[in-house]
């Protein structure tokens, strides 16, 4: 095998430490193995595709949690700036939504982010921002 | 489901044998800042521009879910079909139009094969509206889509993809065809033009909107 084999991320070497793949073979680590095998969270909500992540005031230093993985620092990172939803993470990280669900719920968890349930049009309290976006599409 | 305006994990009661799911968490301080996210969908058959659609006004970017059919828990006659699979990845369309800073609308393009309906329930639920695209080629394979969002009572208009070399069909031919309530927004448009998509989906906010004032205006219902 290649160098770049050998220099790639832990996990994906073989069992015995071989290097039995190639880049053909297509990602070797399968999504979940990034959640540790977890499809869901205790977290109790589902979260919906549109869910924004905001951070709290302590994701400021993420690095301290020694349990995070890289994913849920870059997820953090990259909610720093302004929140993306779940579905925005998932397509920015190229990763499954349902890997990016326990990924937040994580965080939501350790209190590093907090997530936005998104509201029903019918229970939006002011029709205005309807208003809002239809001049916001026009204007576009 | 219980909608919140914002909620986190309850990290007081981990514990908590609490099935019920979905409550808020403690008195949380409500975050003006909270920006609202809302979404569109764009429905319709195979082929028929709903990710050209999407791509006019947007950045559009392929979503994958992988899903657990049975922790969806979708009804069982929601997946026929797909009775032998317990997971399975689908990929859809996804565009994001930021319109201020705090304020996000989202497209998805639905999945245009019947066999990932399961998927339209998730997306569907707390949408703003939908388009439900439609070719005069093929009118019938718009059929599912204006079927499901009538049934969920979810603002929908039917946008006609006026393909090069496609015979022109008067509104009302279209319409009657597709047994259409009058209230119903009809419109033609072009699916690769900026200016034409971006009408359409103003036109979905505008019947969006009038819906929810006229479901607000109060002492109509006896």
């Amino acid at each position: 095998m290649s160098d770049a084999g050998r220099q790639g991320r832990p996990g994906e070497r073989g069992p015995g430490g071989d290097h039995w793949f190639d880049d053909d073979a297509g990602p070797v680590v399968r999504p979940y193995a990034m959640t540790r095998g977890r499809t869901s969270t205790a977290t109790r909500q589902r979260l919906d595709l549109i869910a924004l992540v905001v951070p709290e005031p302590a994701a400021a230093d993420p690095g301290r949690d020694q349990t995070l993985s890289p994913e849920h620092v870059e997820i953090v990172q990259r909610c720093g700036d302004f929140p993306r939803s779940i579905a925005d993470l998932a397509a920015g990280l190229d990763l499954p939504v349902g890997v990016v669900r326990v990924l937040v719920g994580d965080l939501v968890e350790d209190a590093l982010v907090h997530v936005t349930r998104p509201v029903p049009p019918a229970e939006l309290p002011d029709v205005s921002i309807l208003r809002e976006v239809i001049n916001g599409l026009r204007a576009l | 489901m219980v909608y919140g305006r914002s909620s986190s994990g309850d990290p007081d009661r981990p514990g908590d044998p609490d099935r019920s799911g979905g409550l808020p968490g403690p008195a949380r301080a409500r975050r003006p800042a909270d920006p609202v996210a809302l979404k569109l969908l764009v429905a319709g058959g195979f082929g028929v521009g709903k990710t050209t659609l999407v791509g006019a006004v947007s950045e559009i970017r392929p979503l994958r879910t992988e899903e657990d059919l049975s922790e969806a828990g979708r009804p069982l006659d929601d997946l026929r079909g797909v009775e032998a699979k317990s997971t399975t990845t689908v990929a859809m369309d996804f565009g994001r139009i930021t319109l201020r800073d705090e304020l996000v609308l989202y497209l998805f393009g639905t999945p245009g094969q019947d066999r990932f309906w399961f998927l339209w329930d998730e997306l569907a639920q707390g949408a703003l509206g939908a388009v439900v695209l439609a070719d005069t080629r093929r009118l019938a394979e718009c059929f599912a889509a204006v079927d499901y969002f009538e049934r969920r009572g979810i603002p929908f208009l039917v946008a006609v993809n006026c393909f090069d070399g496609a015979e022109r069909f008067p509104a009302a031919t279209v319409r009657a065809a597709l047994d259409l309530d009058d209230r119903v927004p009809l419109l033609m448009c072009d699916a690769r033009e900026r200016e034409s998509v971006k009408e359409v989906l103003a036109t979905v906010v505008e019947h969006a909107l009038a819906l929810t004032t006229r479901d607000r205006a109060p002492a109509v219902r006896g």
